[in-house]
């Protein structure tokens, strides 16, 4: 069973919810990114999605965008992502780490290079923003060799045939998109995201987690009862910009991760 | 060049998936695929209804002006000694380029498929005024995502933009040219996709965009077609089209792709040189990618990461390109070659003063390209080479460049 599967299983059991935070690689600078992925594993969070920087990252709203120039600005690249994933994983074999972003990076490495590197460093996901089921049945095959999930989203806009498409590729889980807009929009409305969310369930077994639009323990708890998690991405992002960097290091870890402190506290609650 | 491969029939592509052999496609994130389902199917019944075919055929013999005409350039070939050229003059048409015949298509879907409001991309503002006129025509509202440092740069279409009635959004992320003003463009539509409709400015982007768009554009080769039939009783030996998305080249090259003996070059911006590194010709010094929603050429650097690029001319300022050049190129149909920023420069004044047609920067590679290619053929022969717009707007570019302040 792989790790995600794992987790699911086993949050189930418990009547948890995962918790989710995306972070970019290297963003605001590559020294920090192993560091920080620790300091949110302390504070809670069960996944880690690590966002592959991308030049042109046309699904993210302007938080993320920042993220990924932020870490452009060093150099930060697809192998170094990898990396990153393999020196977390010395010390922490617990937690899924998931790679999310853009498919040109991954298309340039070659699916099965990406594949087999990733597998090695301990990658147990990858969720390719821009390639919908349509054009991912390549890398689906590749990922499934190298026993990587494939995870896609779904949109307030999916259809239900489209719902079922998406689920015979998928595994691991699936990543709900909360509202027609990009990541960090402000506008969530958890009637239409009930209803989203019964018709996927209706039609796919797969955990299902839901992002864009959650900001605080109190959104999080909201969501949390109507999926199997819930992702924070713009919010986290949004925390560590306006952490004092002038703080040492294990200071200013730990004042961003305490957001997923206090949204662990409130699902849980 | 032509006929040395057995072709398939073009007028078949693309495939239902939007696909070019393995170019085009449809890479977008899931919340963009209602739309552009919607618009598919939109299109596949219009494309068909005589009614909409009829309105789009008035507006462009009413309001852009067409049929362009082909003009024989006669002293400038005879000046240059070797093929008899003519000029596809899409500079006349209305707005001064091509861009209006596949915004006036694009907008006619619009008020079809009910939307009220649309937006667009720009680089140097030529498919933003398109857009902003047939917008002001229709009475919808229009968004125009421009670069920073374009808004800078083209203050002119800028300020007519406004007096046509569009907003202009100053994009600030990334280069803050083009392409971040289609993410920003595409981050808009997905956020407001009940109502709005996005109106590219080019032969690229998801399925079904490079096809409609191409579509749109083919009444420059379909005219172009009937009048060499009509002035030389036979086809042109070689079609010249300038390559920056490839709206206007495509749009010339499709009604001639299954005439095998039509020799055609589709001339990228070569910068300051493609040895240097410094241009826009991914297809000439490109890798295979994926960018705003298509497969296609691409100018990226070893990690995938998009990279900057450099034309004298902001329409050809662009990374990437229209995925059916790209298998084009592949298989050999096309030839895709560069023109540098001198050359295209040297081109633009003298077909000013040649013939007293001002070419736009854009145009002038195309224009330079085919003095060259004429030089190696007879006087027997004849090429169409498109000119796609009109110089107006470089004036001030060009003026710099020798060193004249114009305010």
């Amino acid at each position: 069973m792989s790790r995600l599967a794992a987790l699911f299983t086993s949050l189930e059991t418990a009547g948890r919810k995962a918790l989710v935070p995306y972070i970019v690689a290297g963003d605001p600078q590559p020294g920090v990114t192993v560091g920080l992925m620790h300091e949110l594993v302390r504070q809670g969070a069960d996944i880690i999605e690590l966002g592959i920087p991308f030049s042109d990252p046309m699904a993210e709203g302007p938080v993320i965008q920042l993220a990924h120039e932020r870490a452009l600005a060093h150099k930060v690249s697809l192998s170094m992502a990898i990396a990153m994933v393999a020196e977390f994983r010395q010390t922490d074999s617990k937690t899924a780490v998931v790679l999310m972003g853009y498919a040109n990076p991954i298309e340039r490495m070659g699916y099965k290079v990406f594949a087999e590197r990733a597998a090695a460093a301990g990658v147990d996901g990858l969720l390719t923003v821009d390639m919908p089921p349509e054009e991912a049945h390549e890398l689906s095959e590749i990922l499934k060799a190298a026993g990587i999930d494939n995870i896609f989203l779904l949109a307030p806009t999916t259809d239900i045939a489209r719902i079922e498409k998406i689920a015979a590729l998928a595994s691991g889980y699936l990543y709900c998109v909360a509202l027609k807009g990009v990541t960090g929009a402000g506008h969530l409305d958890i009637g239409a995201v009930t209803e989203l969310l019964a018709k996927i369930k209706a039609h796919t077994n797969l955990p299902v987690t839901v992002g864009f639009g959650i900001k605080d323990g109190a959104s999080a708890a909201a969501l949390a009862p109507l999926c199997a998690g819930v992702v924070v991405g713009s919010a986290l992002i949004e925390r560590m910009v306006n952490a004092d960097r002038s703080q040492p290091e294990g200071e200013w870890l730990q004042s961003v991760g305490a957001l997923i402190g206090e949204m662990r506290e409130a699902i849980d609650a | 060049m032509s006929s040395k491969v057995k072709t398939p029939d073009f007028s078949q592509f693309p495939d239902a998936n939007g696909h070019f052999g393995p170019y085009g496609g449809r890479f977008v994130s899931e919340t963009l695929i209602h739309a552009l389902d919607e618009l598919s199917a939109g299109y596949e019944r219009l494309r068909k209804d005589p009614e909409f075919q009829a309105e789009f055929d008035h507006d462009l013999a009413h309001y852009v002006g067409r049929p362009s005409p082909l003009y024989y350039a006669k002293r400038w070939s005879e000046e240059v000694g070797g093929a008899r050229i003519f000029l596809k003059r899409e500079d006349l048409n209305h707005t001064g380029a091509h861009k209006v015949n596949n915004t006036i298509g694009q907008a006619l879907l619009a008020k079809y498929m009910g939307k009220k409001h649309v937006i667009a991309e720009t680089g140097a503002g030529q498919h933003g005024v398109a857009s902003a006129t047939v917008a002001a025509r229709l009475g919808m509202s229009c968004k125009v995502f421009m670069g920073e440092d374009d808004i800078h740069r083209q203050a002119l279409n800028v300020y007519r933009m406004k007096l046509l009635g569009a907003e202009v959004i100053s994009v600030k992320s990334g280069s803050r040219t083009l392409k971040d003003a289609m993410n920003e463009a595409m981050r808009y539509w997905v956020t407001n996709v009940d109502d709005t409709f996005y109106i590219i400015g080019t032969a690229a982007g998801p399925h079904p965009y490079p096809m409609l768009v191409r579509d749109f554009q083919s009444v420059i080769g379909r005219e172009a077609r009937e009048q060499c039939l009509a002035q030389n009783g036979r086809l042109p030996d070689a079609l010249v089209a300038c390559v920056g998305g490839g709206s206007n080249a495509i749009g010339l090259f499709h009604p001639f792709l299954n005439d095998e003996d039509v020799a055609m070059y589709g001339v990228e911006a070569g910068g300051h040189g493609v040895e240097t590194g410094e241009h826009a010709a991914p297809l000439n010094d490109g890798i295979p990618g994926i960018l705003h929603g298509n497969r296609t050429y691409l100018m990226q650097d070893e990690a995938g990461q998009i990279i900057e690029t450099h034309s004298v001319s902001a329409g050809l300022d662009y990374p990437g390109v229209g995925p059916e050049h790209s298998w084009l190129k592949d298989m050999g149909r096309v030839n895709y070659v560069a023109i540098n920023d001198d050359e295209a420069l040297a081109a633009f004044r003298k077909l000013t003063l040649v013939e007293g047609i001002m070419p736009a920067l854009e145009s002038a590679h195309a224009v330079a390209y085919g003095e060259k290619l004429a030089k190696t053929m007879s006087p027997e022969q004849c090429i169409v080479v498109n000119l796609s717009g009109r110089g107006d707007k470089d004036i001030h570019t060009v003026a710099t460049l020798d060193g004249i302040g114009i305010e």
